[in-house]
C-alpha cells in the first residue's frame, strides 16, 4: 500500500468509523487510534521521500515533495497529540452536559473528516481539489466551531462560515484565472490545474492574468490564513469553539491555508518575478501583525487574546515569506512549525485552566499554579515561547526573520519591533496573574492530558537550541522549492 | 447561424446581469429564491449554448448537474425551509437599497475594468462575459454582507456559487471534471448544513435575524 | 431639402398631432376594458379637446404673463419632439435641428416651463406638483439619457435619424445592451407619462398626485393645450421606443413609396404598444411616492449597465 495513500484513506475510514460509533465511551480512544494510525503513515510516507525524492500518486492527482511532506508530518502529529489532549477534555465537557453523546459522535466524525480534508488540501497536486479540500475543511470545522450549540457558537459558526465562504469563493476565481491561463500554455486541459505541470511552465503563464488571479488567491485563502483585514471570522471561531478544535484551527488549519497562498506564489513569481506576489504578502503580512498586536492588548477572553496572537504569527510568517530569499523562507518555513507546535500547546493548557476556571474570562482565571502546577508552568512556558523568549524555537525564527527584514525591508523593522513588543506586554501582563495569582479554586475530576503540552514546549525548544541537519535540510530544500 | 447561437451566450449573460440586480433590490424572501432559480437556469441555458458551440461533451453533464442542483433542489429545499421556518416575507437589508444598487454600479464597472485585460487572452466563444461572471459574484458578496437575515445571506452565497460557475465556463470551458463534482459537492453539503444551522439559530435567538448574532465583536 | 423629404416631415407633423389624442383615448379605452368596465369610447379626448377649446380661459388673480404663455411653449416643445423623431421616415429635414440630447433637453425645457407655471400661481398644490415633477424628472432624464447613448453607441452617432438607421439595417444579433436599455426606457416612459405605477393619471388624490397637480389652476384652450402636449409626450415617448428598439417598417430616404406601408405599419406597432401599456398599467399598483426615487434609480442603473454591457461585450 502506498503510504501517500494511507496517510488520508486513515482519517476518512476514521471519519466514517466515528460517525457510526462516536457516541461511545472508547470514541476516544478510537480517535486517539486513528490520529496515531495516520501519523505512523505520515512518518512511513516521510521515510520514502526522505530515501527516494518526491513521489506521485492516482495518475499524479497526490504528490509529495519537501514542501508538503514536512506539513503532512506536523499536521499528523499534532492531529495525534490534541486527539490525546481532548480525551479528559471532553470527558470534563461531558460531565458538565455541555457535550451530549450525539454531539461527541458528530466531533468524534468531524474530527476525522477534517483532518482528512487537511492531509488531502497538503498532498493535492490538482489546484482545483486544493481549492475542495479547502473548502471541505471550512464546512468540518463549521460543525466542529458550533458544536456546543450555545448561543455564541452558533453566531462564531455562522459568522465563520458566511466570511470564509465569501473568502473561498474568491480562491475559486483566482483559481480559475489560473486554469485559464494554464489552458494557453498546457494543451490538455484537465492536467493543466495540476501544480507540477503549471510549475514546469510558470515562465510562459500569462503575466496579466497570473496578476490578477494572485490578488484573487491571496484574498481567497488569505481569509482563511487569518490575514487582517479579513480575519475577522478567526476570534470568534477560535473563542467559542471547543478548545482542542481551536488548537487544530491555529496550528493546522492557518498553516495549511499558508501552504496554499504559496503554491500559488511560485507560479505567480515564475511568471512575473518575485516582486509582485511578495509586495502583496508583505503588506498583508506586516498589517496583520501589527493590527493584531493592538487588538491583543484590548481582549478580556483568554482564547481569543491567543486567537489574536495567531494572526500576529500568521502575518509574521506571510511578512517572511514575502519576503523571499532563503534566510526568510527558512525562516517562515521553522516558524510555522514551532508556532504550530507551541500555539496549539498553549491551546492546551487554556482548556485545561478555563475548565478549571469554569470561565474563558481572564479575570476569572487566577492562581493555576497552586490549582495545578503543572498547567500553570505550561501556560508560562508557553506564553513565553510564543512571544520569542529565547531559548524558545520562535526566538530562533523570529530573530532570522527580523535581521532578514532590518536588510531586505528596512522600513518595515520599526513595525514589526514596536508590534512584538506591544504583544508581549499585553500577553504576559495578563498571563503573568492568570498564573501566580490568589485563587480558591478545587482540582479538577479528571487529571489533564500534559503529555501534549510539554512533548510540544519540548519539541519547540529543541529547534531553538538544535535543529537535527535532516530537517533543516529538508528546510532548505523547500525554501529552495518556494524561490529561495 | 452558430454566430446568433453564440451571441445567445451573451444574452443569457445579461440575464444573469439583471437578475443579480434584481436579487440585489428584491425585498421578500420568496421572489428572491424564484430569482435565484430563474438565474440557474440562466446558467444552465448558457453551459448548455456553449458545449453545443463547442462540443465540448461534459459541459453537458455540468449544465445538467447545475438544473438539478441549483434550478430544482436548492430552491425546493429553500421553499421548504421558509414554510418551516415562516419567513416568506420581508427582507431587511443594513443600508437602503438605491445605495447599494449606486455601490453595485460601482462594482459591475471595477469588474469589467479588471476583466478587460484578461478576456481578450481567453479563446473561448465566450470571453466577454468573463466580466459580467465577475460582476455577478462581486455582486452577490455585496447582497450577502447587507442582508440583516439567514435566509438572504444563504441565498447571496448560492448566487456567488452561481457567478464562479459561470465565469469558469466563460473563461475555460469548465473546470475539469473531478474539480467541478468536488464543487458540487461542496455547495450541496455547505446548503445542508446552512438548512440545519438556520433551524439552531431559529432555536436560539427565536428569529433568523443575524443582528441579534452579534455578541461577538470588539468593544 | 428634398420634395419627399418635405412631405415626410410634414406628414410625420401632422400624423402626431392627429393621432396622439387616439393613442391616450386608445390606452383609457383598453385599461377600462381591462378593469371590466365599458369605457368612454375611443374618441373621447377628441371631444375633450373640443370642449376645452370652446370653454372661456379663467385666469387666477395672481397670474403673472409666463403663466398664459407656459402651455403653448409646452406645446410648442411637444410638437417639435415630434416632429424630429424617425416614426415614419428617416428623411427628415426637421432632424438636422436636434439630435437626442437635444430631444432630452426638449422634454426637459416642456418640464420646467409647466413646474414654473403651476409655481407661478403660488397655490400649495401648484408648488407640491412642481416639487414631485422636479424630482421624477431629475432622475428620469439621466436614465433616458442613458437609454439613447446605448443606441447612440451601437449605431456611432447621436443622430436619432442615424441611429434608426443603421438600427434598422443590421444584421439581425442579439444585443443584451439593448435589452437592459429596453427595460430602463420602459421605466422611464412610465414615469416620465404619468402613467400607474408612478402617478395615476385618472384621479385627483392630493397625496400621490403629480401631473394633476401641475395643471389643477389651468382651464379652457390653457388646458387642452396641455392636454394634447400630454398625449403628443406619450406619442413621442412610444415612437421612440419604437424607433430604437423595433424600427422595422420604417421608411428611407432613397424610397419615399416606402412611407405608404409606414403608416399602417407605426399604427399597427402603436396599437399593440398601447395595448401592454394598458395591460402594464391594470396589472400593477401605484407605488408608493418615496418608492419613485427608488423605482427611477433602478431604471437609471438598467440603463448604465446597458451601456457597460455594450462596451464590455462589443454588441
Amino acid at each position: 500500500m502506498d503510504p501517500l495513500f494511507l496517510v488520508f484513506v486513515v482519517p476518512l475510514l476514521g471519519g466514517f468509523v466515528l460517525a457510526a460509533c462516536g457516541h461511545r465511551p472508547y470514541a476516544r480512544d478510537v480517535n486517539v487510534v486513528f490520529s496515531s494510525g495516520t501519523l505512523l503513515a505520515a512518518v512511513w510516507l516521510t521515510v520514502r521521500v526522505v530515501a527516494g525524492g518526491p513521489m506521485f500518486a492516482l495518475d499524479q492527482l497526490f504528490f509529495i515533495d519537501p514542501l508538503n511532506v514536512f506539513l503532512v508530518a506536523l499536521t499528523a502529529f499534532v492531529g495525534l497529540t490534541t486527539a490525546i489532549f481532548s480525551r479528559p477534555y471532553m470527558r470534563v465537557e461531558e460531565d458538565k452536559g455541555k457535550m451530549t453523546p450525539k454531539r461527541m459522535r458528530l466531533y468524534h466524525s468531524m474530527y476525522q473528516f477534517f483532518s482528512f480534508t487537511m492531509l488531502v488540501a497538503l498532498t493535492t497536486n490538482n489546484l482545483g481539489i486544493l481549492w475542495v479540500a479547502m473548502e471541505a475543511a471550512t464546512l468540518t470545522t463549521v460543525l466542529l466551531v458550533s458544536v456546543y450549540r450555545t448561543p455564541a457558537s452558533l453566531e462564531a459558526a455562522w459568522k465563520y462560515f458566511i466570511l470564509c465562504g465569501v473568502g473561498i469563493a474568491q480562491a475559486l476565481f483566482g483559481t480559475i484565472l489560473l486554469y485559464m491561463a494554464a489552458e494557453r500554455v498546457i494543451p490538455q486541459g484537465s492536467d493543466a490545474l495540476l501544480w507540477t505541470n503549471l510549475a514546469a511552465v510558470k515562465a510562459h503563464l500569462d503575466p496579466t492574468i497570473l496578476s490578477i488571479a494572485f490578488v484573487f488567491l491571496l484574498l481567497g485563502y488569505g481569509t482563511k490564513v487569518g490575514l487582517v483585514p479579513v480575519h475577522n471570522w478567526l476570534p470568534d471561531a477560535h473563542a467559542e469553539g471547543p478548545t482542542p478544535i481551536s488548537a487544530v484551527l491555529s496550528g493546522l488549519l492557518l498553516n495549511v491555508a499558508l501552504y496554499a497562498v504559496l503554491r500559488c506564489k511560485v507560479l505567480t513569481d515564475g511568471a512575473l518575478g518575485p516582486a509582485f506576489a511578495g509586495n502583496l504578502m508583505l503588506g498583508f503580512g506586516l498589517l496583520s501583525v501589527v493590527a493584531a498586536a493592538f487588538f491583543l492588548s484590548r481582549q478580556r477572553d483568554v482564547k481569543r487574546m491567543f486567537a489574536y496572537s495567531s494572526i500576529e504569527h500568521m502575518g509574521l510568517m506571510t511578512f517572511a515569506f514575502g519576503m523571499g530569499g532563503p534566510v526568510a523562507n527558512f525562516a517562515g518555513l521553522l516558524h510555522m512549525t514551532v508556532h504550530s507546535l507551541i500555539k496549539s500547546a498553549i491551546f492546551f493548557a487554556v482548556g485545561h485552566a478555563t475548565q478549571k476556571a469554569g470561565s474563558q474570562i481572564m479575570d476569572d482565571i487566577r492562581g493555576l499554579i497552586k490549582v495545578s502546577p503543572t498547567v500553570g508552568w505550561g501556560l508560562m512556558l508557553g506564553s513565553l515561547a510564543i512571544l520569542g523568549m529565547p531559548p524558545f524555537g520562535v526566538f530562533a525564527s523570529e530573530f532570522l526573520i527580523l535581521t532578514t527584514a532590518m536588510r531586505q525591508e528596512p522600513w518595515a523593522t520599526p513595525f514589526l519591533l514596536l508590534a512584538l513588543g506591544v504583544a508581549f506586554a499585553a500577553v504576559f501582563g495578563r498571563v503573568q496573574p492568570m498564573v501566580f495569582g490568589a485563587t480558591e479554586l478545587k482540582p479538577l475530576a479528571h487529571p489533564p492530558a500534559l503529555l501534549p503540552v510539554f512533548l510540544h514546549l519540548g519539541l519547540g525548544l529543541m529547534l531553538g537550541l538544535y535543529i537535527p541537519p535532516y530537517l533543516s535540510d529538508w528546510y532548505q530544500q523547500a525554501a529552495r522549492l518556494i524561490g529561495g | 447561424m452558430n454566430a446568433l447561437i453564440s451571441q445567445l451566450v451573451n444574452l443569457f449573460a445579461a440575464v444573469m446581469l439583471i437578475l443579480a440586480f434584481a436579487m440585489l433590490s428584491q425585498r421578500r424572501v420568496i421572489t428572491l429564491i424564484h430569482l435565484f432559480a430563474m438565474q440557474g437556469l440562466a446558467v444552465v441555458g448558457a453551459t448548455t449554448v456553449v458545449a453545443y458551440v463547442t462540443h465540448q461533451h461534459h459541459l453537458y453533464y455540468s449544465a445538467l448537474l447545475t438544473l438539478v442542483l441549483k434550478v430544482f433542489l436548492i430552491p425546493f429545499l429553500l421553499h421548504r425551509v421558509i414554510d418551516r421556518l415562516n419567513v416568506k416575507w420581508d427582507i431587511e437589508t443594513l443600508f437602503n437599497i438605491p445605495t447599494q444598487m449606486i455601490v453595485g454600479i460601482g462594482l459591475v464597472i471595477f469588474a469589467f475594468n479588471v476583466s478587460l485585460p484578461i478576456a481578450r487572452f481567453s479563446e473561448t466563444i465566450s470571453r466577454g462575459t468573463l466580466g459580467i461572471a465577475l460582476a455577478c459574484l462581486l455582486l452577490s458578496f455585496l447582497m450577502m454582507i447587507t442582508r440583516a437575515k439567514a435566509v438572504p445571506q444563504v441565498v447571496g452565497f448560492l448566487a456567488m456559487e452561481n457567478a464562479l460557475f459561470f465565469a469558469a465556463t466563460s473563461a475555460t470551458y469548465g473546470m475539469p471534471m473531478v474539480v467541478e463534482l468536488g464543487i458540487a459537492l461542496d455547495v450541496l453539503v455547505g446548503i445542508l448544513i446552512m438548512g440545519v444551522f438556520m433551524f439552531q439559530i431559529r432555536e436560539q435567538f427565536e428569529s433568523l435575524d443575524i443582528r441579534h448574532l452579534e455578541k461577538l465583536k470588539e468593544d | 431639402m428634398t420634395l419627399s423629404g418635405l412631405l415626410s416631415q410634414c406628414l410625420a407633423l401632422v400624423l402626431a398631432l392627429v393621432l396622439a389624442p387616439l393613442l391616450t383615448g386608445w390606452v383609457n379605452q383598453w385599461r377600462a376594458w381591462l378593469q371590466n368596465r365599458s369605457g368612454p369610447g375611443l374618441l373621447q379626448p377628441y371631444r375633450m379637446l373640443h370642449k376645452l377649446f370652446n370653454k372661456e380661459s379663467v385666469l387666477a388673480e395672481s397670474a403673472s404673463p409666463f403663466f398664459r404663455a407656459a402651455p403653448y411653449i409646452i406645446f410648442g416643445c411637444m410638437t417639435l419632439a415630434c416632429a424630429i423623431i424617425p416614426m415614419l421616415s428617416t428623411d427628415l429635414p426637421l432632424s438636422i435641428a436636434a439630435d437626442a440630447i437635444a430631444l432630452v433637453g426638449l422634454f426637459a425645457v416642456a418640464r420646467v416651463f409647466l413646474s414654473l407655471a403651476a409655481m407661478d400661481i403660488g397655490t400649495s398644490f401648484g408648488s407640491l406638483g412642481a416639487r414631485r415633477e422636479m424630482l421624477v424628472g431629475f432622475l428620469a432624464e439621466p436614465a433616458l439619457l442613458a437609454v439613447l447613448f446605448t443606441a447612440s453607441l451601437i449605431a456611432n452617432s447621436t443622430a436619432l435619424t442615424t441611429i434608426v438607421t443603421s438600427l434598422a439595417h443590421r444584421e439581425f444579433a442579439i444585443y443584451p445592451s439593448l435589452a437592459f436599455a429596453g427595460i430602463a426606457f420602459t421605466f422611464v416612459s412610465f414615469a416620465e407619462n404619468a402613467r400607474v405605477p408612478v402617478d395615476n393619471p385618472a384621479t385627483h388624490l392630493e397625496l400621490t398626485m403629480i401631473h394633476e397637480a401641475l395643471i389643477l389652476e389651468y382651464s379652457g384652450r390653457h388646458l387642452a393645450l396641455i392636454e394634447w402636449a400630454a398625449s403628443l409626450k406619450l406619442f413621442a415617448y412610444s415612437c421612440i421606443g419604437l424607433a430604437i428598439f423595433f424600427p422595422w417598417g420604417i421608411a428611407e430616404a432613397e424610397a419615399p413609396l416606402a412611407l405608404i406601408f409606414a403608416i399602417p405599419a407605426l399604427v399597427s406597432k402603436l396599437a399593440i404598444g398601447g395595448f401592454l401599456l394598458a395591460l402594464i398599467e391594470t396589472l400593477s399598483a401605484k407605488m408608493r411616492i418615496f418608492r419613485v426615487p427608488e423605482f427611477l434609480a433602478s431604471a437609471f442603473m438598467l440603463a448604465v449597465i446597458g451601456m457597460l454591457v455594450h462596451l464590455l461585450l462589443g454588441v
